[in-house]
């Protein structure tokens, strides 16, 4: 039993950061109707940048307090996120309004490996480490109801809770803010929202700064947990399945989707995985996604499609 | 001036429903194929052989099948690259296990491999499309990425998945040399791309087009959906399957399951997009594209660094190369979003009424 919650806590743990990379795809679909396989290279960029400014930050200025440069490093990193958003949206989304879906996805492919050869060229293609000061011990939870309590990776749990944070600021932000009433308006159709004046460009510019800050957050605490390096690019494939469980357009839905796949795969792995032959906790996301597609096309919270002729 | 088709008069079906039906067309290709076939292996070095030409070949055969299923379906797919590994490990599974199995047939038995994987795999077409179908279809890549890491049977007891075959040959000729190689792979190219033109202009294939256009509509006109996806599916994995076992045999001889990863998906998918969607020409201009290209900036980048003083190291040139591809894909997509199969029809249509603009 013990084990089992363990298993169950490291998955929700997981799955918290998972919704967090699925929802900065959800937030440009939502905003834009992209989708967005460029979120992967963004989170490498992000995190590329926050582990070298951190780093070279202290030697431009002569910074010695650890905690203030840090913060420097976070600032400019986001500053250089929101950089990247409005070039994005200059450069590439301004000249394909009303293409098809499957040339967007193309065009953010097309960013994605730009992203990946600049950012390594910009910062360097080693190993890096980001050092927020996360305590890396583990603790034991429980220990009077289960003999020698549940282990909890205290660094998951800060994880976890920062990622809590950045939901609930997310969520005031697009329930109670004017622009979060122009992005949910832009979403629900772009032409409507055009003709009663909710600029277009600048709601695509702040949805993509959005979405570079939750890439920022998400590199940050994925690469302190694994280090910054190019394998982080991949960490959007890890989250893909999430998005289609939760429903492309939905917030919550990127949240629970996390959860149930953070779950899945960890009891998955242990549980189904010694039969046969282990491993298969990278494709029973997507497989996971798939069976729950057949029988909800739409996802877990996601709007019904409506055809018409 | 030399492409004019006034005095060319259609006295019959048959001669209107050809597939170049302007004679001029005819004699272009005839000279294509005569020069493909014979001019070029007579001063082609092993080099553009091994590095250029069989890859191109093997590359838009895939490009064709994916084709098939996303530019005329309209059924995204980001699995191509399993249904090649399917295809490949099931022609090596029957010609290691088969005594004396010849090549052709083997190729084909994996090509009918990637089919039964393939329409698995549709099945969710079924229920959800577009984006969802995307994302669901990413779900056979890393099944098959595990499925020939993990299961031993399938490698033939390898311990890392990687396996090789030698001692090629058809009907008797060994394929060896980079001659041999590249006139096998080309006969299949010609064959395929000969069907698949029939099989898109044929009953099906407008029912594959009319899914792709509005598929609730066309279910209304009394086309079933379940069967125009699922053929499209078998058609497009079968061809990806053989272009996948092509590629393992002939190209790379010995392989892992790395050879197919998600990024050769994305290749084949940039492949067709940049090439045309829905267009069999669009399938070779794309690979010629994507293959030549990255070929190209390796030669080129370091050259061009020279001429300005600076010297690239292989890691920067290599990053270099990932910023340029990117930004040409964007650059394509805004520029030309309906490939270079468009662009090369514009010319043709330019030509017709050359000199004059209108």
């Amino acid at each position: 039993m013990a084990f089992f919650l363990e298993t169950l806590i490291g998955g929700l743990m997981a799955g918290m950061l998972y919704a967090l990379v699925a929802l900065g795809f959800v937030l440009i679909f939502k905003a834009s109707g992209v989708f967005n396989f460029a979120q992967g290279a963004m989170v490498l960029f992000a995190a590329l940048a926050m582990a070298r400014f951190s780093e070279w930050i202290p030697q431009w200025t002569g910074l010695s307090n650890k905690v203030l440069a840090d913060m420097a490093a976070f600032v400019l990193a986001g500053a250089l996120m929101f950089v990247v958003a409005w070039l994005v949206e200059k450069l590439v989304l301004r000249h394909l309004v009303n293409q098809e879906g499957a040339t967007l996805l193309m065009a953010t492919l097309g960013i994605a490996y730009f992203l990946e050869g600049m950012g390594q060229t910009l910062f360097g293609s080693s190993i890096y480490k980001i050092d927020i000061g996360m305590p890396k011990d583990p603790v034991f939870i429980l220990e009077n109801t289960f003999q020698g309590g549940i282990l909890v990776n205290k660094e998951d749990l800060y994880a976890a809770c920062i990622a809590a944070v950045l939901v609930a600021a997310l969520s005031l932000f697009f329930q109670k803010t004017g622009t979060g009433r122009a992005l949910r308006a832009v979403a629900d159709d772009h032409q409507a929202a055009q003709s009663i004046g909710i600029p277009l460009a600048r709601i695509w510019v702040i949805v993509w700064c959005v979405a570079g800050v939750v890439a920022l957050v998400a590199g940050m605490i994925w690469g302190s947990k694994l280090g910054v390096q190019f394998s982080l690019a991949t960490v959007a494939l890890r989250a893909l399945p999430v998005v289609i469980l939760g429903g492309l357009t939905s917030v919550p839905g990127a949240i629970i989707g996390g959860l149930v796949i953070g779950v899945g795969e960890k009891l998955s792995e242990v549980y189904i995985g010694p039969l046969v032959g282990g491993g298969i906790e990278i494709w029973f996301a997507y497989v996971l996604a798939l069976g729950f597609l057949l029988v909800r096309p739409q996802g877990l919270f996601g709007e019904k499609i409506i055809d018409r002729v | 001036m030399l492409y004019r088709e006034n005095g060319q008069f259609k006295t019959s079906y048959r001669a209107d429903l050809q597939i170049f039906p302007i004679l001029q067309d005819r004699w272009t290709i005839l000279a294509l194929l005569a020069f493909a076939f014979l001019v070029v292996p007579s001063f082609a070095s092993d080099y553009y052989f091994r590095a250029i030409l069989i890859p191109f070949l093997i590359m838009a055969l895939a490009a064709l099948g994916v084709n098939i299923l996303v530019g005329y379906c309209g059924q995204i797919s980001l699995g191509s690259g399993a249904f090649m590994a399917v295809g490949a490990y099931g022609a090596y599974n029957f010609f290691v296990r088969i005594p004396d199995m010849p090549l052709v047939p083997a190729l084909i038995l994996g090509g009918l491999c990637a089919t039964a994987f393939g329409i698995v795999f549709g099945l969710p077409s079924l229920r959800v499309k577009g984006l969802y179908l995307a994302v669901a279809t990413l779900a056979a890549q890393f099944f098959a990425d595990w499925m020939f890491l993990r299961i031993k049977w399938l490698v033939n007891d390898s311990p890392s998945g990687s396996v090789s075959v030698n001692g090629l040959q058809v009907f008797g000729l060994p394929i060896e040399s980079g001659v041999s190689k590249y006139w096998f792979c080309l006969t299949v190219l010609c064959i395929v791309a000969l069907l698949a033109k029939n099989l898109v202009r044929s009953a099906i294939g407008r029912e594959w087009m009319a899914i792709r256009d509005m598929d609730v509509a066309a279910a209304v006109i009394g086309i079933r959906p379940v069967y125009a996806k699922l053929t499209a599916f078998a058609v497009s994995s079968f061809i990806v399957g053989m272009a996948g076992a092509l590629w393992a045999f002939v190209y790379l001889g010995a392989w892992e399951p790395a050879a197919f990863n998600v990024d050769v998906s994305f290749r084949l998918l940039f492949m067709v997009i940049i090439g045309g969607l829905g267009s069999i020409t669009g399938a070779f201009f794309g690979a010629a594209f994507i293959v030549v290209l990255p070929i190209f900036l390796n030669q080129f980048l370091p050259f061009a660094a020279s001429l300005v003083g600076l010297s690239v190291s292989t890691e920067a040139a290599s990053h270099a190369e990932l910023m340029i591809f990117g930004a040409l894909i964007v650059w394509f997509l805004i520029v030309e979003p309906h490939g270079l199969a468009k662009l090369w029809s514009t010319g043709k249509q330019k030509l017709r009424l050359w000199p004059f603009p209108h």
